[in-house]
C-alpha cells in the first residue's frame, strides 16, 4: 500500500481545501494522474499521484480542509 | 533542462475568453510534456468568470442582465473570486513550469504581483500589494487581479491589469469578493494608454523578473 499526500506547496502554504476529486475508490490510476484538486486562496492546485495502482481508499472529499502532508488516498 | 531559462512569447490579441482558455490548455500540456515555458498576453472581450471560490452574492446583477449586455459568465478551474475581463485590460497567462522557479506557490504569486509593480513602475505609477490580499494596488484601488491555476506543478490562468479597461463594468460584480474601487493606468495617467507599449514594456518586465529570456 502506497499512500498519496498533499506535498509542500511553498513556503506559509499550511492548508487548502479540496475542491473536487477526479477518482473514486477502486480506480486506476498511473503515475502522473491528478488525484484531486485543492484551493488555497487564488490557486486551484491539482494534486497528482507519485505512484500507479488501485485506489483503495479515498480519505478526503469535496469541502475538506487538509493540511501539507495529509493522506488524500491509498493506493493498493 | 535546456528550456529552463527560455520562455516563448504569444501575443492572443483580442481573443474570446473560451477560445483562449482552449489554447492555454493545449499550452500546458506541451509544456508538460516538453518542458517548454510560455507567455499568453490578450484581451478578452467583457466576460464574467467565476473561480473555485465565487461567492454567488458577489455578483451584483441578474444573469438576465448580463445576457442583455452580452456579457457571459463562465466558471472556471483558478482560484479566486469572480473577476470582470474586458477590452483594455492586460491579461498576462504565464505557461510556466515551476520545477525551473521552485515548486512554491506563494513565491510565483508574489512574482506575478511584481510584474503588474514593476510594469507599472515603468509608467511612474506606485503600486503596491496589500498585506493578506493577492492582487496589486495603486493609489488605494486595485488595479490588478490574480487567480491561477496549477496542473503537474505547471501554472494557468494568471493576471489582468487594468490598463485602460472601462471601469464601469466592475459596477457588475464585487471584484474578488473585496469591497475595493478599482483602477486603471489610463485612469490615473488620465490619459488613453497605447497597449503595445505596454505589452512592450510587460516583456521586459517579465523577464527580468523571472530571470527568463525570449526563445524556444
Amino acid at each position: 500500500m502506497k499512500n498519496i499526500v498533499l506535498p509542500d506547496l511553498g513556503e506559509g502554504i499550511e492548508k487548502g481545501t479540496v475542491s473536487l476529486s477526479y477518482v473514486k475508490e477502486g480506480d486506476i490510476v498511473k503515475e502522473g494522474d491528478d488525484i484531486v484538486e485543492l484551493v488555497t486562496d487564488k490557486a486551484a492546485f491539482n494534486v497528482p499521484t507519485e505512484y500507479a495502482g488501485r485506489i483503495q481508499s479515498l480519505k478526503v472529499k469535496q469541502g475538506q480542509e487538509v493540511k501539507i502532508g495529509d493522506v488524500l488516498a491509498v493506493l493498493e | 533542462m535546456e528550456n529552463k531559462n527560455k520562455i516563448q512569447c504569444i501575443d492572443l490579441g483580442l481573443i474570446e475568453y473560451r477560445k483562449a482558455y482552449e489554447l492555454q490548455k493545449c499550452y500546458v500540456q506541451d509544456a508538460i510534456t516538453r518542458g517548454q515555458n510560455f507567455l499568453l498576453i490578450c484581451e478578452h472581450p467583457a466576460v464574467l468568470t467565476l473561480g473555485r471560490l465565487t461567492n454567488p452574492k458577489h455578483i451584483l446583477v441578474s444573469q438576465k442582465l448580463l445576457e442583455e449586455k452580452g456579457i457571459p459568465m463562465i466558471a472556471i478551474d483558478r482560484g479566486g473570486d469572480v473577476t470582470l475581463h474586458a477590452p483594455g485590460q492586460l491579461v498576462i497567462y504565464p505557461i510556466l513550469c515551476l520545477q525551473y522557479f521552485g515548486k512554491d506557490l506563494k513565491k510565483y504569486l508574489w512574482q506575478l504581483e511584481q510584474v503588474a509593480i514593476d510594469l507599472l513602475g515603468d509608467f511612474d505609477i506606485v503600486a503596491n500589494r496589500l498585506e493578506g490580499k493577492t492582487g496589486v494596488w495603486a493609489q488605494e484601488k486595485k488595479i490588478a487581479s490574480i487567480g491561477i491555476g496549477v496542473r503537474k506543478w505547471v501554472t494557468f490562468h494568471g493576471i489582468g491589469i487594468n490598463i485602460n479597461t472601462d471601469l464601469d463594468l466592475f459596477s457588475l460584480i464585487k471584484p474578488c469578493g473585496l469591497d475595493v474601487s478599482m483602477t486603471s493606468l489610463s485612469r490615473i495617467k488620465n490619459k488613453s494608454i497605447k497597449m503595445q507599449d505596454v505589452k512592450i514594456k510587460l516583456l521586459d518586465v517579465f523577464q527580468a523578473v523571472f530571470n527568463v529570456s525570449q526563445g524556444i
